[in-house]
């Protein structure tokens, strides 16, 4: 489809003028296009070659598939590029199809069918896995964060403590303390992990990063912002550009109206369309130039994503369109969707606010229902909670 | 086209922006006649980089030199991989022009070909395979035009052959379409039902020393409504087209605001003479805004952008039989009581009182964003 068409699709939805163009052809030979990720020659194109040598010598080499698929995967979340997922999907292709593939082959399957927001399909491999092995940590960590991310807190803590007995305990506690703090117990939980955090030395970067961010979730969760900030401060340090922690760290500056933090802190990341999100609403609480266009391009890879028929995209852009498309009914109708697929603390809030802005309190009753059946503590929901009961229809 | 080139080179000096991360799409466009098809595949360069390679001298970057030297192999990999075919007979691509376009997330290579089927089709099958064995969520979007009526479809490993049937509806049943819009928004905008009824509410009837007299014959009544029609419909329809067009645009709090206005205003002029007797300039002056409200819900329906006239005309028809429904029914009612109490004290005056009330308080939430009535 060409982009003129493309912009006067989203002219409509926005009323925004004709940023796109027809296709062209380029002034002069050394007009560069595109850049790619990486050159040839590049450590990690070569370890990618040599892994993708080896599987084209024998594409049905469990081993060599798994080693490839394993690599593609880890680029996804360093690099947040989803092309990724395909390649890795690919490698696997000759047992891809199968009712029950080999149990390394089936944990990559529920990674990349959960990060496309299959999540019943994802919990069906990874359940199949842990009933032949049922020490299988990956497989236990992945059922675990998953049924936390659909709210049943039952079954992931179960999954956290057999994930403690299989030999990743300090995870195992981590994966633990998330479900105590989205169910009334984030003092405790913040207590105990956070005495298991610092008596354990020498721990693994990733690792590290994954409980600092946990431990600033807890300090949210019991409105001890500084804390958490002091913990997403730690996360940082580790020196891995983790996405999800960015985004976690950048909303809790947003709240604080710390705006020029954000831009400063996100400036280079709005590659990422999760990024990009919250360095739009830094800029424009800012006023900078360059929101508008940010503000555009967002809207853009929205509607290239839902061209796609993707929904992955439904908790942000219904922040988005509350923020700033100012449009509470779309919204509204967004963050709806997004609860069917996700429940955790933030899609809970958008939901809230959607609600409060859309005067539709009724439509927010799920979210209430959750917030009594889970006895989440929560200062910023509580308060929105209230809000919504003031509202009158 | 200069104005082009200077685009294209600013943008080289100020380096490429950063791409956004985004799954693999190619973007295909099929135009036809029902003869013959003209088609426009956009496809990412780093999805072609991944299957043939294009960065010849290795650096990272895909210069349009680069690009230029592969056009035949990228053909070549690409055309196979789509095939098209009508009943039973295949339709072979011939390669037009090699463009290049941008999308959000990076360059694209355009190909452009013509693929003939050798005789009219009502049936169309494509069968898409490109990317499959490399990226199996590798989708191609598909849009495909007969007669101004477009499709969509989404091709993936899943539902890699699909079957298109030619109906285009008959530009008649889209025309009609919008007309039926239009009547059902005059019918459900009970702003634009109310600012028509204030003015009307004393046709049937004029002012003579401060007191409302029924006029004595049909004539000047119908004449009187007939210029307050005319004027309002001119009027938004000005407004309506300039906005649809995109020549004029307005913020809609502004614009719901001033209808919400013209219609205590409209509704006030029959309690105290501001407009007198003149009331078709009122209906122009606010019939202008009124159009603004009117566009809004022609975009919001999605306007085809083939067929913009016929959607504008269809809805403004719309609007207009919805609004001489309207006036039918009241005025032939209005002239038949324009003797009694219950027209002179309960519906001009108790009517336009409640109206104006009403029109008060959309005023106040659409101005101020409040929420008084239930809605």
């Amino acid at each position: 489809m060409n982009s003129c068409l493309f912009a006067a699709l989203l002219a409509l939805s926005f009323l925004m003028p004709c940023a796109g163009a027809a296709p062209y052809i380029p002034a002069s030979d050394a007009q560069v296009l595109e850049r790619l990720p990486f050159k040839p020659n590049d450590p990690v194109a070569r370890e990618l070659a040599e892994l993708r040598a080896a599987v084209r010598r024998d594409p049905r080499n469990l081993d060599a598939a798994v080693a490839l698929a394993k690599r593609y995967y880890g680029l996804v979340g360093e690099d947040g590029d989803p092309r990724y997922l395909g390649y890795a999907q690919a490698a696997l292709a000759p047992w891809w199809d199968m009712p029950s593939p080999p149990a390394e082959v089936q944990v990559l399957r529920a990674s990349i069918r959960q990060f496309r927001h299959d999540f019943d399909g994802a919990v069906d491999d990874l359940t199949q896995v842990l009933e032949r092995e049922p020490r299988h940590a990956r497989a236990l960590a992945l059922r675990a964060i998953i049924h936390i991310v659909q709210a049943r807190y039952g079954l992931a803590r179960y999954d956290c403590q057999a994930l403690q007995q299989a030999g990743n305990s300090l995870v195992g506690l981590g994966c633990e303390a998330m479900v105590d703090g989205l169910t009334g117990r984030a003092g405790p939980a913040y207590a105990t992990l956070q005495a298991a955090v610092s008596g354990q030395a020498g721990l693994a970067s990733e690792e590290m990063l994954w409980l600092q961010v946990r431990l600033a979730e807890l300090a949210q969760r019991q409105g001890r912002d500084d804390l958490a900030e002091s913990h997403f401060k730690q996360a940082l340090a580790q020196g891995i550009p983790d996405t999800f922690m960015l985004a976690a760290y950048a909303d809790l500056l947003l709240d604080k109206k710390r705006h020029a933090e954000v831009a400063s802190l996100l400036k280079d990341k709005s590659r990422s369309d999760v990024l990009l999100l919250r360095l739009v609403f830094a800029e424009r609480a800012l006023a900078l130039p360059t929101a508008k266009d940010r503000e555009a391009e967002l809207a853009a890879r929205y509607e290239a994503s839902r061209m796609r028929g993707e929904t992955v995209h439904q908790q942000e852009e219904a922040r988005f369109a509350l923020q700033v498309r100012n449009d509470a009914k779309t919204a509204l109708m967004l963050a709806q969707e997004n609860w069917k697929a996700q429940r955790e603390p933030r899609d809970a809030r958008i939901f809230l606010e959607a609600a409060i802005a859309a005067k539709d309190p009724a439509a927010a009753q799920p979210v209430l229902q959750w917030m009594d059946e889970s006895r989440i503590e929560d200062a910023s929901l509580s308060n929105l909670a209230r809000q919504l009961k003031g509202v009158r229809k | 086209m200069s104005a082009r080139l200077l685009l294209a080179i600013v943008f080289v000096l100020l380096a490429l922006p950063a791409r956004a991360h985004k799954p693999s799409d190619s973007y295909l466009t099929l135009v036809t006649d029902g003869m013959a098809i003209d088609a426009q595949w956009d496809i990412a360069l780093r999805d072609l980089d991944f299957a043939i390679g294009l960065d010849t001298n290795g650096d990272a970057e895909i210069t349009w030199g680069e690009l230029r030297a592969r056009h035949e192999e990228i053909a070549a990999y690409a055309l196979p991989r789509l095939a098209i075919s009508t009943e039973g007979r295949a339709c072979p691509a011939t390669l037009t022009q090699h463009l290049v376009d941008d999308h959000t997330d990076g360059a694209y290579a355009v190909l452009r070909f013509r693929a003939e089927c050798g005789g009219p089709f009502r049936v169309l099958h494509l069968r898409y395979g490109l990317f499959f064995d490399l990226d199996p969520q590798h989708k191609g979007l598909l849009r495909l035009e007969y007669q101004g009526k477009s499709t969509t479809a989404i091709f993936g490993t899943e539902k890699a052959s699909q079957e298109f049937s030619l109906a285009a509806p008959s530009r008649l049943t889209q025309f009609i379409d919008y007309v039926g819009e239009g009547v059902w928004h005059i019918w459900i905008g009970f702003d634009h039902i109310l600012f028509l009824v204030a003015l009307l509410l004393p046709a049937v009837a004029y002012r003579f020393r401060q007191e409302w007299r029924p006029v004595d014959a049909f004539r000047p009544a119908f004449w009187n409504v007939f210029g307050i029609v005319t004027a309002f419909t001119v009027a938004h329809s000005i407004t309506l087209t300039l906005a649809t067009l995109g020549v004029v645009n307005l913020p809609s709090r502004l614009v719901e605001s001033v209808i919400a206005a013209s219609v205590v205003i409209a509704a006030l002029n029959n309690l105290y003479p501001i407009f007198s007797e003149r009331r078709w300039m009122m209906a122009f002056a606010f019939g202008l805004v009124h159009g603004f409200g009117f566009a809004s819900v022609l975009a919001d329906l999605g306007l085809p952008s083939d067929a913009l006239v016929l959607a504008l005309v269809g809805f403004n028809a719309g609007v207009e039989l919805g609004q001489l429904a309207i006036v039918a029914a009241f005025l032939p009612l209005a002239y038949a009581l324009r003797r009694t109490g219950l027209y002179r004290h309960l519906l001009l005056t108790g009517g336009s009182l409640l109206i104006a009330l009403l029109a008060g308080i959309w005023l106040a939430e659409r101005a101020f964003d409040l929420a008084l009535l239930p809605s």
